[in-house]
């Protein structure tokens, strides 16, 4: 399955609108954004993959200290090197979408944060989260002492098995008792 | 949600075969087969270990040396001696999963396990996702007769169709799925296939296997007639639903600005203009009503029009009265008969008399439109629906952001969840982490630090200071309260005593004296609120944003108060001789609220935002913009609509003047928040925030609202000599003598009129009712309570199984390094010989 040179087949339409949380709006707005961001050459070939430095020049992502997670975590290519064909740019939005199930959101905010790709948040995840959250100039920085406070707070409070990381289950468990997540679990194009 | 570890080896889904759980694409059904399986096989791959593992073992001192030099027996007693301590020493934070060093093969299983690999792991989601839809055909299949399976069939699975499923060890888990999907609903498997945290390739693969398997039954099938007719009227619905969807979608108002403002200053900010929104389509919905059942009819029929007619100045604009007054604006001007398509030439000069009159010699009865009966019914239909959408609006709000279990996880949920992914600007978004940071230090001094305890003398201090505070609050609102009720009376006494010249320009201005004194207390009393708030000098944001919107809230219901006791007793009951048609004038008074309100907003705008961000530039020499207050606004938001409200009984265009006012204020505050403000640096909690102000709009707003309605509707005589219901004792009355003159013509519908007369007139109906609600109320919370028990009792069950999962990988690196020892040993004495 792939995309054909410059649009989109009714058929591919309604399958994409089956298989993710997009409207045929937002599908076709995707495809005109994918398109722009190719060059001459790639736009005649089928099923092209965009490197992640030009997916980086998008605006809604050239900001985000989560960006080049988001590229890694939706990318299906073997070299895992972050680039999106129109495809993984797809998943990309139904999962920040509007009308994106919990479930769904939650499960990528786990990938995204999973610095390490092992399966669990770890210290050295939640370290690297917080560095992400809080920005890179040192003034904002948290010191050595007050991280590792907030961490085992945060493994206090969200490890409920005690094996010092946090699991999916957990991570879910934390997110369900915010309300505010599914809100700001958002990038509209 | 990850499944539960599942240790019963006689389950089905074990007896299905296991694969390598190393694999990427392995499935996970059971962890003791993983241990048994390590344990035997340890023999066998521990010399090739131990060659590669060596020099790696060495390094890093994984394995502590010094127990593999002791004898067994002591070895094992003292291993699991200091783990017991471990264990048992409870205050040790840190648990001994992490602390210890583990064997690389180990961690080769530590990362392997379920829980850890549903996070990653293709195959974990896919079996996964092969119980939900196994668990959701059991759900939808209904349960067969007895007779239709067979004896040996399995009782937990008997009679569902999963005999057929191919009970042969080799087919994958994968294929497993695809049955099931085909076997689902169509509904139920798009929505299955959505919501797969897969990527958009595989899940159209799975897609097109189902779909494949499903054409290749459904032709081997024979199917009747009816249910392929079913079939297809089923997919034309989906088709027209879908579209249907996209079209409303792309009708999407605004949707650039909004996305601009929340790329700047996040979902906070957003809500209020999201807030608007909703505001706007509820006056939408309004307008559309009263403008079709009442306007057009009225506006096709005019009345005959008295013999003054008033010259249009600029002043109707602002005052609403003078050549506005006797329009379609205004109830005054309403007819209170029916409305026939008339078939004489004359305009209909005669007065056609009300109800027992006789009607014209017209042919088109079809034609005939009751008045005064549409203008009650129209008001009350369009009120009961407001009221439930608001009602349904409010508890989607409120089950959104109500959590059962009261647990602290703050700091888990602010690193988690704080990050909002609509932010793009590079500015806002350095803010952004620079709030976080702040509120993270600020989080943590709160949790780690025990709290001070203030002694005696300075809780008594903070006491008394709150009781000022609150005394000021208290004192100013109830002076301006009594300001405003005098104020009104000499106002009204005034206007009464210039009403012989209307065309006065001076009678006619001072009618916003009233207006405009109103609005200047909405807007500076909550400046000396502030003040106040400034002195007490809270500790927590929260609590200051909700005292604030308390006490803002008091003055406007107080204010309101006020103001519809001065309309509806002295106004309506005063003398009636001078001033012929007092709806319409509560009606104008309330257009010229509606809009002083809207021109002091603009002040305000212009003042608070514009001005005060130059002052705090140029003069203060402040870095920072000022910060746009998002409760205060959303309160004069519900303020204007609890006016609009209002005055829809007495002028039936209000709804248009607000949606007008709503759009130009919707661009008005945009760009005043874009050149002026920054976002809240405090955290905001947007959906609790929201839920809020939906309540408010709800109860205080649209409940006060019906009530003055209500009032009006039942106790208040209305004008005798103008509007729809002249004539009558009550407006209810119109009602009423509908259902009489209906029974007069057909007597069968008796029963309909005591019903009516039982329902609406008896206020036994409503405490009944209201009885029944408070009971539903109760019994919902006791289940609540319930649910928090059973979340408690989960969580410590979950803390035990984590204890048999750290005892079983202790137990694990224990036989492995049995199995090492000796041969370790071997290899010792090998080079030291």
């Amino acid at each position: 399955m792939g995309t054909t040179a410059s649009q989109l087949g009714k058929d591919l339409l309604s399958e994409y609108q089956e298989l993710t949380f997009l409207t045929k709006q937002e599908i076709l707005l995707a495809h005109k954004r994918f398109t722009e961001l190719l060059t001459k050459d790639e736009k005649d070939l089928p099923n092209t993959r965009i490197p992640m430095e030009r997916i980086l020049t998008l605006p809604e992502l050239k900001s985000n200290p989560f960006r080049k997670r988001i590229c890694h975590v939706f990318s299906t290519s073997e070299q895992k090197d972050g680039s999106l064909t129109f495809e993984d740019f797809l998943d990309l939005l139904s999962a920040f979408s509007d009308s994106a199930t919990l479930e769904i959101k939650s499960h990528y905010a786990f990938r995204i944060f999973d610095f390490d790709d092992d399966g669990t948040l770890d210290c050295g995840d939640l370290e690297k989260l917080v560095n992400c959250l809080t920005g890179e100039t040192d003034d904002t920085r948290l010191t050595p002492e007050e991280m590792r406070q907030l961490i085992s707070n945060i493994l206090e409070e969200s490890d409920i098995d005690k094996d010092g990381t946090v699991n999916l289950s957990e991570f879910q468990h934390v997110i369900s008792r915010s309300p505010d997540f599914v809100s700001s679990f958002k990038i509209v194009l | 949600m990850a499944q539960n570890v599942n240790f019963d080896l006689n389950h089905p889904l074990v007896e299905a075969g296991l694969e390598s759980p190393v694999d990427e694409e392995g499935v996970h059904d059971s962890f003791n087969q993983l241990i048994a399986e390590q344990s035997q096989n340890g023999g066998l791959s521990d010399a090739y270990e131990l060659q590669q593992l060596q020099r790696q073992l060495d390094e890093e001192g994984q394995d502590n040396v010094a127990y593999l030099s002791s004898p067994d027996h002591d070895f094992r007693d003292r291993r699991q001696g200091q783990r017991g301590d471990e264990w048992e020493d409870g205050e040790r934070q840190i648990d001994p999963l992490v602390g210890e060093r583990w064997s690389s093969a180990t961690l080769k299983i530590l990362s392997s396990m379920p829980s850890r690999t549903i996070g990653r792991s293709r195959g974990a989601i896919i079996s996964q996702y092969y119980n939900k839809t196994m668990q959701l055909r059991r759900r939808r299949q209904s349960r067969p007769a007895i007779r239709d399976f067979s004896h040996s069939a399995r009782p937990s699975i008997r009679g569902y169709g999963m005999e057929a499923d191919t009970p042969d060890a080799e087919v994958t888990k994968r294929e497993r799925l695809v049955n099931n999907l085909q076997n689902l609903s169509v509904s139920d498997r798009v929505r299955m296939l959505r919501g797969m945290p897969l990527s958009v390739a595989e899940k159209s693969e799975l897609r097109r296997l189902a779909l494949q398997k499903e054409r290749r039954t459904l032709s081997g099938k024979r199917i009747p007639c009816c249910s392929r007719l079913k079939y297809y009227i089923i997919i034309a619905v989906r088709q027209s639903w879908y579209s249907w969807l996209s079209f409303l979608h792309s009708l999407q108002l605004w949707q650039v600005a909004l996305k601009r403002v929340s790329g700047r200053f996040g979902t906070g900010v957003l809500s209020y203009f999201l807030f608007l929104k909703t505001l706007l389509f509820f006056n939408l919905f309004l307008f559309l009503v009263m403008g079709v059942f009442l306007v057009l009819p009225q506006a096709v029929h005019p009345p005959t029009l008295p013999a003054e007619k008033c010259i249009f100045t600029g002043l109707e604009l602002l005052t609403g009265a003078g050549s506005f007054s006797d329009t379609v604006m205004y109830y005054g001007h309403y007819s209170n008969y029916t409305l026939h398509r008339s078939c004489r030439d004359d305009g209909g000069g005669q007065n056609i008399s009300v109800f027992n009159g006789t009607r014209p010699d017209c042919v088109s009865k079809h034609l005939s439109y009751n008045m005064p009966l549409a203008y009650f019914f129209t008001i009350g239909v369009a009120f009961f629906i407001t009221c439930i959408i608001l009602v349904y609006s409010m508890s989607k709000s409120f089950g959104r952001s109500f959590r059962i279990d009261k647990s602290h996880s703050i700091l888990a949920m602010k690193v988690f969840c704080s990050w909002d992914f609509k932010v793009i600007k590079k500015t806002s978004v350095k803010l952004m982490s620079e709030n976080i940071c702040t509120q993270l230090k600020e989080l943590l001094a709160e949790v780690n630090h025990k709290r001070v305890k203030n002694t005696v003398g300075q809780r008594l201090w903070r006491l008394m200071v709150h009781g000022l505070a609150w005394a000021i609050c208290i004192a100013g609102t109830t002076a301006c309260v009594i300001s405003i009720y005098f104020f009104s009376g000499y106002m009204h006494e005034v206007w009464l005593g210039g009403l012989k010249n209307t065309q006065n320009i001076q009678n006619n201005l001072s009618l916003l004296a009233l207006p405009v004194v109103v609005s200047l207390i909405n807007l500076l009393l909550p400046g000396l609120f502030n003040l106040a708030a400034w002195m007490e000098d809270y500790q927590s944001p929260s609590v200051r944003t909700y005292v604030a919107i308390g006490r803002n809230l008091m003055l406007k219901v107080s204010v309101l108060g006020v103001l519809c006791y001065h309309w509806l007793d002295r106004v309506a009951a005063g003398p009636t001789l001078k001033m012929k048609c007092w709806e319409s004038f509560v009606g104008q008074e309330l257009y010229r609220f509606l809009l002083m309100d809207f021109i002091f907003t603009l002040l305000d705008t212009l003042l608070g935002e514009f001005l005060w961000r130059l002052f705090s530039e140029k003069v203060l020499k402040r870095r920072r913009k000022p910060v746009f207050d998002i409760a205060r606004n959303v309160l004069e938001l519900i303020y204007g609509q609890t006016l609009a409200w209002l005055g829809v009984l007495f002028t039936p265009l209000l709804p248009a003047v607000q949606i007008l006012k709503l759009l130009l204020l919707f661009y008005i505050k945009k760009s005043s928040v874009m050149m002026n403000c920054q976002a809240p640096s405090k955290p905001y909690r947007v959906s609790q925030m929201t839920t809020i102000f939906i309540t408010l709009l709800c109860f205080p707003s649209f409940l006060g609202v019906s009530v003055c309605v209500t009032y009006t509707m039942w106790s208040i005589s209305p004008s005798s000599s103008c509007g729809p219901f002249r004539g009558l004792q009550k407006m209810l009355q119109a009602g009423k003598r509908w259902v009489e003159q209906l029974e007069e013509d057909n007597p069968n519908l008796s029963v309909l009129a005591r019903a009516h007369s039982y329902l609406v007139e008896n206020p036994l109906f409503l405490f009944v009712g209201a009885g029944i609600f408070l009971i539903v109320i109760y019994f919902h919370s006791q289940v609540v309570d319930g649910q928090r028990k059973i979340i408690s009792l989960l969580q410590e069950q979950i803390k035990n199984e984590g204890d048999d999962k750290k005892f079983l990988i202790t137990r694990l690196q224990s036989i492995h390094e049995q199995k090492r020892t000796p041969a370790r040993r071997l290899t010792n004495q090998d080079s030291s010989c």
